[in-house]
């Protein structure tokens, strides 16, 4: 036990931590939803209000799976068949027929010769690198990837290098100067997670085949809707088959629940299965994430009806910012985000737009780099037009209150700064 | 602005900014504390000085706070070359 000294310091080194945290304006405040995940969700905040229903317009639930009824019911019947607890590791008695058949059922949908199921794919990206590289190799990753890659590569004992992001001209100097590496491995998102664009993969496949590089691909943000099937950034570019390494998540388009996976190349699966510590050395995916994700997969293969909902709906509130003459980033994926470059007025307006019924949340640096602050809109398939109309009615009060209508970046800039 | 100084400068300028970035880069703006360079991208930079100089950073010294200025880069540079030598 501590003594009462150092009990009060190691509280004092926190509190105080804790305080800066707060000073500097990044302290997390958690919503509490009370409500199953879907376009409009009951929300109580600040923390003791009465909760609210308000439209969500920041949730991963990109096809609307979180609570489809064939989805619930699919992992009812999981829990009821296999229990709650898988009570072991895969590769002690953890292994169950329907995780291999998972794992068949990805493989195919992604167009790849095998796959790894993990607890999230933030376990998958921490253990892929370890497993399968080391100091021979060199890991050249976009500087926009996800924090889970940043650590995954940390853990690696390969060298590691970054090129600017999606700079295919930086790319092919780096590939070319790490020209002397067993394996030259390029490291990217599908989607990037906060600007929304996506990765060239025609561009980085090319150079990957001119360069003998092995491609990966983080595909969180595009498995189930990006893509003609929803097939992923591999199909969209007409590179399916050529990624040697994606990872993806289940806790985004896919049922949003958590777990996800390593897919690709056979051997580079099966040397994770012998050496990925996060797949060694934690529980194996539930039975109910397990029998909800073959669902989904049944769901999406049947038909693209939601996919194609959700590009429809992005497209539409893209028209909408667009003619409300808000400054947004272009592209094509349901991340549309709202640039208002600095925090406080990001912050300001997510408040304002709460107020007005609109759950969005204000991202700041470091989640983005320094004066880049936005609101990150995400898109559902579960949001009808009617959804997207009352949402822009509120984005267009709160946009004049700020009066950022119809203003550049550096108008925006000189009036509230960086 | 010394030689080594402008070696440095130009790198970081050719390595860390976009296309377009029209920001002013001088041997004393902050570049981890910046936003112009972070943690996961700094190791380019440690590698270039090291092949560059011939030189060894060691991991100790590589530090935020050493990398934050081409200016201090520099001298740590110096620093560990003087050793060397």
């Amino acid at each position: 036990m501590l003594t009462e000294t150092k009990t009060q310091t190691f509280r004092q080194v926190y509190q105080e931590e804790i305080a800066g945290i707060r000073a500097a304006g990044l302290y997390k405040e958690e919503r509490f939803i009370h409500a199953a995940q879907g376009a409009e969700i009951e929300v109580e905040f600040p923390q003791g209000a009465a909760p609210r229903r308000v439209l969500n317009l920041c949730a991963n639930n990109y096809l609307g799976l979180s609570s489809h009824p064939e989805v619930l019911a699919a992992a009812h019947a999981g829990l009821d068949y296999r229990g709650y607890g898988m009570s072991s590791v895969r590769f002690i008695c953890g292994t169950q027929d329907i995780h291999r058949e998972l794992e068949r059922r990805l493989t195919g949908f992604l167009g790849t010769e095998d796959t790894i199921l993990f607890s999230s794919c933030l376990d998958a990206n921490g253990g892929v690198f370890e497993a399968l590289f080391n100091e021979k190799d060199v890991l050249i990753a976009d500087r926009l990837v996800h924090a889970s890659i940043v650590d995954g590569m940390r853990l690696c004992k390969a060298m590691q290098d970054t090129y600017k992001h999606s700079d295919m001209t930086h790319l092919a100097e780096k590939l070319a100067e790490h020209a002397d590496k067993r394996f030259r491995v390029i490291v990217t998102d599908g989607v990037f997670s906060m600007d929304g664009d996506l990765a060239r993969l025609d561009a980085i496949v090319a150079l990957a085949e001119k360069h003998d590089a092995l491609v990966f691909v983080d595909d969180s943000h595009a498995t189930g809707f990006i893509g003609r099937t929803g097939r992923g950034t591999p199909e969209h570019f007409g590179v399916l088959g050529k990624i040697d390494l994606i990872t993806t998540t289940f806790g985004k388009a896919l049922g949003g629940a958590s777990g996800g996976c390593v897919s690709g190349r056979r051997e580079l699966v099966e040397m994770c299965r012998q050496r990925a510590r996060p797949y060694l050395f934690s529980n194996t995916l539930a039975s109910v994430i397990v029998s909800g994700t073959l669902k989904v997969l049944d769901i999406i293969s049947e038909t693209t009806e939601r996919r194609d909902r959700l590009e429809s709906n992005t497209r539409y509130w893209r028209q909408l910012l667009a003619e409300a003459r808000f400054d947004v980033k272009p592209g094509e994926s349901p991340i549309v985000p709202v640039m208002l470059y600095n925090a406080k007025l990001a912050q300001d307006v997510a408040r304002d737009l709460f107020a007005e019924g609109v759950y969005v949340v204000g991202f700041f640096f470091p989640v983005v780099a320094k004066g880049q602050a936005r609101i990150r809109t995400q898109l559902s398939a579960a949001h009808e037009r009617a959804h997207l109309e009352r949402a822009i009615d509120a984005f267009v009060k709160v946009g004049k209150k700020y009066g950022i209508l119809g203003k550049t970046k550096n108008e925006i800039v000189e009036r509230y700064g960086l | 602005m010394d030689d080594l100084q402008k070696t440095i400068l130009d790198y970081v300028k050719r390595e860390y900014l976009e296309e377009g970035d029209d920001r002013e880069l001088g041997v004393k703006t902050p570049l981890i504390t910046g936003g112009i360079v972070d943690s996961f991208s700094m190791v380019s930079l440690k590698r270039f000085l090291e092949k560059k100089y011939g030189i060894k950073i060691p991991d100790a010294d590589a530090t935020p706070e050493a990398f934050d200025s081409v200016a201090r880069i520099a001298l740590l540079v110096e620093k560990i070359a003087a050793v060397r030598a």
